[in-house]
């Protein structure tokens, strides 16, 4: 069927918020550049006719009733590639800045290295971005490159790109603990907690196609605090490796974290 | 050593700030385990580290306190710190009744959802039991799958997710 691993079921996951204008551009680019790759659009509770044009362009949808945040959509993802027995997930945002063109580098880099590799980050800053990156997010994404690089004990160029790709294991993960909203760089701290391992290849994105970035001045603020928050917390949490070889299409039970999770219902 | 008896106010009030500053570290690392063990998501927990902090700031800088009291305009600052604290949990509650009335509204909204979703399912398998053009007729019904057709027929089997 597709070039790259015609035996691997693939899902592309795009998450869209009021994306209208360009998430049906967005998934009919995917079914161009990637074949081989069935698409989710998660629409997060759109006002607009997102979930309509996403339906329109041939991709499958989950509409969700309100908006969840960027981490609930694609969490929506991964336990959807669960359920359903996808073998690869990858994320490719719905306003159009990540280029499908390079899903099969990231799937290639998947691949080759085998064990050796669960994640692969596509990284702007291993090479020529493709766009001019705000100072302020060059800024912000440094801070996270050097904390994540120093933690990992690996070269973190690119922490807040959502342009990635797992495997099952990965998957599985994800499925069962996401972090809620910006969840990029605190997602790399838990791969790596429970010992996956994260690859990068470079690529070229886009500046956003429409409307605005969903992270605007006043809310960089909260942004880097929330994340190195949850970074210095996610140091000293217990993180279990994920459970092998659940049953195909079984969505996992969490494992009770720490203490009671549960709110004490087993009296 | 604090706990040496001290006559002069000045000591006393060092040990009151020793109190407030243990005080308000415990508060501090009370709010990280709870984030730790997940009760607690990071956006209330930086709200109420701002507040232990703010208390660890006054505990420490005493003149800070009586700068805030003479610039607010009240002669006394353990008035103004009254004043103070009490606008900031006024603010606090009335943010957490806006976040209450959200979360309200979102599982209106998702029993809302369930119900049809439950009704939808309902009617598809009824429909897929009885095999024929009425199954396909109910399924393609989309949305209006509970009002449509034999509604009636699906009454008995209520299998409503709200049984306890």
């Amino acid at each position: 069927m597709a070039p790259n691993g015609p035996h691997l079921r693939k899902l592309a996951i795009v998450p869209a918020y009021n994306e209208q204008g360009m998430v049906g551009r967005v998934v009919r680019e995917i079914e161009r550049q990637a074949p081989g790759f069935d698409v989710l659009v998660v629409d997060d509770g759109s006002t607009d006719h997102t979930a309509a044009e996403a339906d329109a362009s041939g991709a499958i949808v989950l509409r969700h009733p309100f908006n969840t945040g960027i981490g609930g959509a694609m969490q929506s993802g991964f336990k959807y590639a669960l359920r359903h027995g996808y073998d690869v997930a990858a994320q490719v945002d719905g306003d159009g800045q990540h280029k499908p063109a390079y899903l099969p580098d990231l799937l290639g880099k998947l691949q080759t290295t085998g064990d050796e590799a669960d994640m692969v980050c596509g990284s702007r800053f291993r090479g020529d971005p493709g766009y001019k990156v705000p100072v302020g997010r060059r800024i912000g994404n440094l801070i996270f490159s050097i904390v994540l690089t120093a933690i990992c004990r690996q070269r973190i160029s690119d922490p807040t790109s959502g342009f990635r790709m797992t495997n099952r294991r990965g998957i599985e993960l994800f499925a069962r603990d996401y972090p809620h909203d910006y969840p990029e760089v605190e997602a790399i701290l838990m791969l790596h907690a429970h010992r996956l391992r994260i690859h990068e290849v470079p690529v070229r994105m886009n500046a956003r196609g429409f409307g605005r970035s969903s992270i605007d001045y006043p809310r960089s603020a909260y942004y880097m605090a929330k994340v190195l928050l949850a970074l210095f917390v996610g140091l000293f949490r217990r993180r279990p490796t994920p459970v092998e070889a659940t049953g195909e299409g079984e969505l996992v039970e969490p494992p009770a974290h720490d203490a009671a999770t549960s709110g004490g219902s087993a009296g | 050593m604090i706990a040496l008896p001290l006559a002069a106010s000045h000591e006393v009030g060092t040990k009151a700030q020793i109190v407030a500053v243990i005080v308000a570290g415990i508060f501090l690392g009370v709010v990280l385990e709870l984030v730790r063990r997940r009760r607690l998501v990071e956006r209330y927990a930086l709200l109420w580290m701002l507040a232990a902090v703010a208390m660890l700031v006054l505990a420490v800088w005493r003149d800070g306190l009586t700068t805030l009291a003479h610039a607010v305009g009240v002669h006394s600052p353990p008035n103004a710190l009254f004043l103070v604290a009490l606008g900031v949990v006024f603010i606090l509650l009335l943010h957490f009744s806006i976040a209450t009335s959200r979360l309200s509204e979102e599982t209106k909204i998702l029993a809302q959802e369930v119900a049809r979703l439950d009704a939808e399912a309902r009617a598809a398998r009824e429909a897929s039991t009885n095999g024929g053009p009425a199954a396909e007729e109910a399924i393609g019904s989309e949305g209006r799958v509970a009002g449509s057709g034999s509604a009636g027929a699906e009454e008995p089997e209520h299998q409503g997710p709200i049984r306890s």
